[in-house]
């Protein structure tokens, strides 16, 4: 058996050298950093719930209508009749809520450890727009179940559009397919959420792993290990990634798997935070609920949008500022000025401004979920401002000085020696 | 970090904003009470399906519950459907818009989109009001276009307001006092609506309870592998120095 084996094997390997090659490119002679921590899993899982939801959502396909009239039944009917449709359905939902923790997990990571300094501005970059297309595979998809949160989350982020000066109501109506969103909206994003945006994310997914393979991986050191090699030519500090980064991210993989069983078995809803209450209420065209908000991963956004003022009765600054905050991500790169790429090596300004970064964006993600008016009100003094809303302007504008100063902070940020070679 | 973490997982479910409005009580259900969930569905078809559907649910479906299918023909449909068939009613949404001001919801999935609580406070707090066209009213849905189809069980009640000083502020509470008698005491009602929340719970979703079971298998099988792919990681990694 296994020679035949062997023998197959040497069949494809002399028509196509090439697979054998990639094989020891990418797994068993890419060497990674020995020392990646905690942080480090998050790639690996990221991709694991990329799989994960593109399988799911093939059987969900299978049984989904998306048609305005029989697309809130459809998805009853997965819960109820489809065999095994309710896990299909949950995992799914959960997946979506997972991923982005698990990508706001491996951003995070990438600032704690400078990964997106040079060599890797352009394997930033590419994470990136794989950032922006997960936000636009949530939102297309957020429609797909037609309950009133997806009709009128729609409505609300479709709107935003139509507050762009003299392009917007086109661009609003081009995207709507329709003056309200109806049936044509649900199906043309049905199209996005299933075929377009997958695409395009699985692209970026293989032009992001290709530039990590070229540049190699950062490390919580933030030191090159190309920089030391042995004789042969391979990094000291390096290690093939297949099989001890492989056999440990398997541990991360089960670990990670255990907190995904334990939402889609025990807490699916996750207290209205992955599935929201309101969305077991047919889309309804007539009836506007009286709290709209997006689910938990848009919230920081959402709350950032809400608390920028109108100016001349236009949305458009709010709109404007939210889309600055994820566009001003792809110039990370050159707004750190610092000598060193890992936070062990830093000063306390970048760390005291990491921290304050992180606390605003938490902040502003729980705004997101509630009224503006969740805190009650400032006195006359302040014009009986909403609290929240006044705290979310503090935030946002915390959240953009994080970036808009940075060149001048990591500059003048006092950095300790790094050393030549890793520490485990 | 590792609080940092904690927090960002826990930190908005400590902050649930409730929504305003009456006070809810909390519903004693219990999803593996058999007794009650029949019980539950007997009270569904017998009052609520007059004008409400559950056009998700199958009527075979409520076998969950331990009932064959003769005893759900003989015991839970009334009308000529089929077993297969889901809990529909003749009433159209134009019908309920003309005859209550509002169609009657599909209950498939209420108890989802409302929860228990709401449900359980909802279906004991109607009082008789003249005002509203069907003479009726409720605390936690004021105006609702439902009249109370339970009241032959509950009796009628009545609002009064209670007027109390508190700290110089004039502070208004609602209670609700009898009118008149039904055919349950206030305990056999409570125990009729906490049944029939429960089995709209259940209705909102089948899977719940196999749900629990199987995910308790999942999380018992990926600590076992656990172990074994630790155990593999540590094998490989203690050559890495």
């Amino acid at each position: 058996m296994a020679s035949r084996l062997m023998a197959l094997w040497q069949w494809v390997d002399a028509r196509m050298p090439s697979l054998a090659q990639e094989y020891r490119k990418h797994l068993t002679e890419y060497y990674a950093p020995k020392n990646f921590n905690f942080w480090y899993y998050f790639g690996s899982l990221a991709m694991l719930v990329l799989v994960i939801q593109i399988v799911s959502g093939i059987f969900l396909t299978m049984n989904y209508k998306p048609d305005a009239a029989l697309a809130f039944g459809s998805v009853e009917f997965i819960m109820r009749d489809v065999p095994g449709g309710w896990i299909i359905r949950y995992v799914h939902s959960t997946g979506a809520s997972m991923f982005f923790l698990v990508v706001y997990l491996h951003m995070f990571r990438a600032l704690l450890y400078g990964s997106y300094r040079q060599p890797r501005e352009l394997l930033w970059i590419f994470g990136v727009l794989i950032y922006l297309c997960l936000m636009g595979e949530a939102f297309f998809g957020y429609l797909l179940p037609w309950g009133q949160m997806s009709f009128w989350g729609a409505q609300v982020i479709v709107n935003l559009f139509d507050s762009i000066p003299f392009i917007g109501p086109d661009v609003a109506l081009w995207l709507r397919g329709d003056y309200v969103v109806s049936d044509a909206t649900l199906n043309r994003f049905f199209a996005f959420h299933v075929i377009a945006i997958p695409l395009a994310l699985l692209g970026l997914v293989v032009v992001h792993l290709l530039a990590l393979h070229d540049v190699g991986s950062n490390n919580p050191d933030g030191i090159e290990i190309k920089k030391k090699k042995d004789a042969s030519g391979k990094p000291l500090d390096g290690i093939p990634f297949h099989p001890y980064y492989t056999v440990k991210d398997i541990v991360g993989v089960v670990v990670f798997l255990a907190v995904f069983c334990l939402v889609m078995f025990f807490v699916p809803n996750m207290g209205g935070y992955f599935l929201e209450a309101n969305n077991f209420i047919p889309a309804d065209a007539l009836k506007t609920p009286a709290h709209i908000a997006p689910l938990w991963y848009f919230t920081p956004y959402y709350s950032m949008l809400r608390s920028v003022p109108p100016l001349f009765l236009s949305q458009f600054p709010g709109v404007l500022v939210m889309g600055m905050a994820v566009l001003i991500l792809f110039f990370l790169p050159w707004l750190d000025r610092s000598p060193v790429k890992s936070i062990r090596y830093r000063g306390g300004l970048y760390k005291t401004a990491l921290g304050i970064f992180v606390i605003v964006f938490l902040i502003l993600g729980y705004l997101g979920t509630v009224p503006t008016n969740i805190w009650g009100q400032f006195g006359p003094w302040l014009g009986e401002a909403d609290r929240g809303t006044v705290v979310a302007r503090i935030c946002t504008t915390l959240y953009f000085l994080f970036f808009i100063l940075m060149p001048w902070y990591t500059r003048i940020d006092k950095t300790k020696p790094v050393p030549e070679r890793v520490t485990m | 970090m590792k609080k940092l973490l904690i927090a960002l997982l826990f930190a908005p479910l400590a902050s649930w904003a409730s929504e305003e409005g009456y006070r809810l009580d909390r519903a004693p259900i219990d999803p593996t009470d058999v007794v009650s969930l029949q019980a539950g569905a007997r009270t569904f078809v017998n009052y609520c399906m007059g004008c409400h559907g559950a056009e998700y649910m199958r009527y075979n479906r409520l076998t969950d519950l331990g009932l064959t299918e003769q005893q759900i023909r003989d015991n839970l449909m009334f009308t000529g459907e089929k077993v297969g068939e889901t809990m529909k009613v003749a009433m159209t949404a134009k019908q309920g818009k003309a005859w209550f001001g509002a169609a009657p919801p599909d209950l498939s999935v209420i108890a989802r989109a409302r929860g228990a609580d709401w449900l359980y406070t909802y279906l004991r707090t109607f009082y008789r009001d003249p005002k509203t066209a069907s003479g009726w009213n409720n605390l936690v849905f004021p105006n609702v276009g439902m009249p109370h189809v339970l009241w032959t069980l509950q009796g009628e009640k009545a609002l009064k307001e209670v007027k109390t000083e508190e700290g110089g502020h004039e502070k208004v509470e609602y209670e609700l006092t009898e009118l008149s008698k039904g055919s349950q005491n206030t305990v056999q009602y409570d125990t009729t609506v906490r049944d029939l929340v429960n089995f709209l719970v259940y209705m909102g979703e089948p899977a719940a309870t196999s749900r629990v079971r199987i995910g308790i298998v999942a999380l018992f099988v990926l600590l076992i592998l656990f172990v074994l792919s630790y155990a593999l990681k540590k094998e490989y990694w203690k050559d890495v120095k």
